[in-house]
């Protein structure tokens, strides 16, 4: 069949197209098919290579099909369904076609089967989706936007670099596994990193997602981090540092996440902590472990965009996105209540929700690799989450002091989206083999066995008891209207300051400078001049005679030198 | 608003009801430790309440920490967003004048 060689991102970026020249109904119809259409046809294309052309020597491979791709290629498909009902609402055509671009670009970059295209949709990744920040059109989410669009251009950069010695170093463009042995290795890492918001890297994601628009943020948390995910488990199996680096990830976040007040920041900075327990499972590598990441990268794809359509529909109702100005909204709005405790309790791993059949791989796998402390960080982590989006989310949006705000629930299409969110986190939760049987590999895995149920609850209620007695004692932290300084503090205020006085020093010394050279210049000058003036006198009672029998002497003796030195 | 609506929480008998079955589930929770066989895989889990007293010593180390961290961390809500801040107002009002007008 012809149409098997149609790579699903062209699908995309052809409705794109035809989002543009369509308004109204037709354009609502052509965004809600173009993903439909494209996972039934993704859904009959076996496995393998379906596109490859030859440029300049080198082999290119556009579309590449394996298990690894694929569920990767699921889950987006799922993620563009259900971001696209959530915003049917909208009349902003700028944000359906970048919506739409952005998530054929992610598509692109899962199937890609070569680091040059893979280059190519990582920076369409970049250049599409931060229209989607944009679109608020207040003058912080054009400097966010900004500033996210700088860090992602510079990770495509070093990618490109990184790629460019991986040619240079193995003579060929494929895309398999690189690990950390050479430059271009490490340049690859760095660029998976960023993206991936590793430690220090992860400010982008913080910063750019909570000012996006209130549909653009669930696109934003479904597609870019999960790239880099599914980028580094193709990449880097195995390598022992990513163990350490996705531990940091679970659990540093959860720090910044109780203190913070704008909520869709909360879940900005629970999405590094979901995306560490991946990078951790990459880490460790086994079989049990990567079918751990990618399992849990295809839930967190669901619940936090669950999360993020919940809060989205608060902000979308009220106006209002910080801890301190909401509560008591469950009264008004029961059914977004309900749902977005649903998102909760699957990003919690509550046994019967998404998260739990899917983290307990990465956990399960830490221990039998004997990565003991890193288990208890994880662990750690596991309660954190809990904590933090798990319940000051819900609690703090819906229930804790009454706002006074009686805004009602959101427009039906938003409703519906979440709805099916809900409905396949509570799905894959208690029937987890449909989704284990779309995994890479085959391990048997349980996770509804009695121990780790009974710990699972165990450690989740005495969290949640955790929260109960520190609020009763009055000493959880409350919700402020603050800004809470993180490492881009680095880049927008030590680095600009630090610059701005070293400019300032630095044109002052060189302002001394100047005069002072100026001023040694102008007494040479006039020095010369002066005894100039007096030996013009001397040939001729007229000065320019003078100073021209003076230079003819001059030019005399110098041509008489050169004879002489010749 | 006089007559408004009471909701479910509006009724602190009901908030009570739900903590006594929340401390019930707890207790419960940490009973079921003594009658169910758990296969342990590693030492530390072997414990005794290892999970319920690690999620609870956790949870209230995290908010500790967390509170103590947000003493140097936080800023006004516009920290970034006026370049000169570092309290622009006070040098201002140092400059012109506590009790200049601006006109």
């Amino acid at each position: 069949m012809w149409m098997i060689d149609l790579p699903p991102f062209s699908a995309f970026f052809i409705g794109a197209l035809l989002i543009l020249c369509t308004r109204g109904m037709v354009r609502s119809a052509v965004m809600l098919a173009i993903p439909i259409l494209s996972a039934i046809h993704l859904s009959m294309v076996p496995e393998g290579i379906y596109l490859q052309f030859t440029l300049f020597d080198y082999q290119l491979t556009p579309y590449r099909l394996d298990k690894l791709s694929l569920m990767f290629g699921y889950v987006f498909h799922i993620a563009a369904l259900i971001g696209i009902i959530y915003s049917l609402h909208l009349r902003d055509t700028m944000q359906q076609v970048s919506a739409m671009l952005y998530a054929g670009s992610a598509l692109g970059a899962v199937f890609a089967g070569d680091l040059l295209t893979l280059f190519v949709f990582w920076e369409l990744l970049a250049f599409t989706s931060v229209f989607l920040i944009w679109a608020r059109r207040t003058e912080r989410s054009f400097k966010a936007g900004m500033r996210y669009l700088i860090i992602q251009v510079l990770s495509g950069v070093i990618l490109l670099a990184g790629t460019l010695f991986y040619l240079f170093e193995n003579n060929t463009l494929e895309f398999g596994y690189i690990g950390l042995d050479n430059i271009s290795g490490w340049l690859i890492f760095i660029s998976f990193g960023i993206k991936c918001a590793f430690p220090f890297a992860h400010n982008w994601l913080t910063d750019a997602y909570p000012e996006a628009t209130v549909t653009g943020t669930v696109f934003l948390s479904a597609f870019t981090t999960k790239v880099a995910v599914y980028a580094l488990a193709r990449a880097y199996p195995g390598t022992e540092l990513l163990v350490y680096i996705g531990a940091a990830m679970t659990c540093f976040p959860i720090f910044f996440a109780v203190i913070e007040n704008d909520l869709r920041r909360v879940l900005a900075y629970s999405l590094i902590n979901q995306v560490g327990f991946m990078v951790v499972g990459i880490g460790i590598g086994t079989a049990l472990a990567i079918n751990g990441a990618v399992s849990h990268a295809f839930n967190d794809v669901i619940f936090k965009g669950l999360l993020f359509m919940s809060m989205g529909a608060v902000l979308h109702m009220t106006g209002r996105m910080n801890g301190s100005d909401l509560g008591g909204l469950y009264k008004t709005m029961p059914k977004t209540t309900i749902l977005c405790i649903v998102g909760a309790a699957s990003i919690s791993a509550f046994p019967l929700f998404s998260g739990f059949v899917s983290k307990s791989m990465v956990m399960t796998a830490a221990i039998e690799q004997g990565y003991d402390w890193i288990w208890l960080m994880l662990l750690f982590a596991s309660a954190g989450v809990f904590h933090h989006a798990g319940i000051k989310i819900p609690y703090f949006a819906f229930f804790a002091h009454d706002s006074g705000i009686r805004a009602n629930d959101p427009p039906n299409n938003m409703l519906l989206a979440m709805a099916i969110a809900a409905a396949l986190c509570i799905a894959i939760g208690i029937y987890p083999q449909a989704l284990y049987s779309l995994l890479p590999y085959d391990t048997g895995y349980n996770p509804y066995d009695a121990t780790h149920v009974l710990a699972q609850t165990q450690l989740l209620f005495f969290s949640a008891l955790a929260f109960v007695w520190l609020n009763l004692k009055g000493l959880y932290p409350p919700e402020l209207r603050s800004t809470h300084l993180d490492f881009d503090w680095v880049y927008r205020r030590a680095v600009p300051s630090v610059l701005q006085q070293a400019f300032s020093v630095l044109w002052r010394f060189d302002r001394v400078l100047r005069d002072m050279i100026k001023q040694r210049l102008s007494a040479c000058f006039d020095f010369f001049a002066g005894k100039n003036d007096r030996i013009s006198i001397l040939l001729s009672q007229k000065y320019p005679s003078g100073s021209m029998a003076l230079w003819v002497v001059v030019i005399l003796a110098t041509y008489l030198l050169l004879s002489i030195v010749r | 608003m006089k007559n408004e609506k009471t909701y479910l929480f509006d009724n602190p008998k009901n908030i009570k009801r739900l903590m006594q079955i929340f401390y019930f589930c707890c207790v419960v929770l940490v009973i079921l430790d003594f009658v169910i066989h758990r296969h342990t895989m590693h030492e530390w889990d072997s414990l005794w309440a290892f999970y319920p007293v690690y999620g609870f010593v956790g949870c209230v180390v995290l908010v500790i920490v967390a509170s103590w961290m947000r003493k140097f961390l936080i800023r006004p809500e516009d920290y970034y967003d006026n370049p000169d801040s570092a309290e622009p107002e006070e040098k201002q009002l140092k400059a012109k004048g506590e009790h200049h007008v601006d006109d």
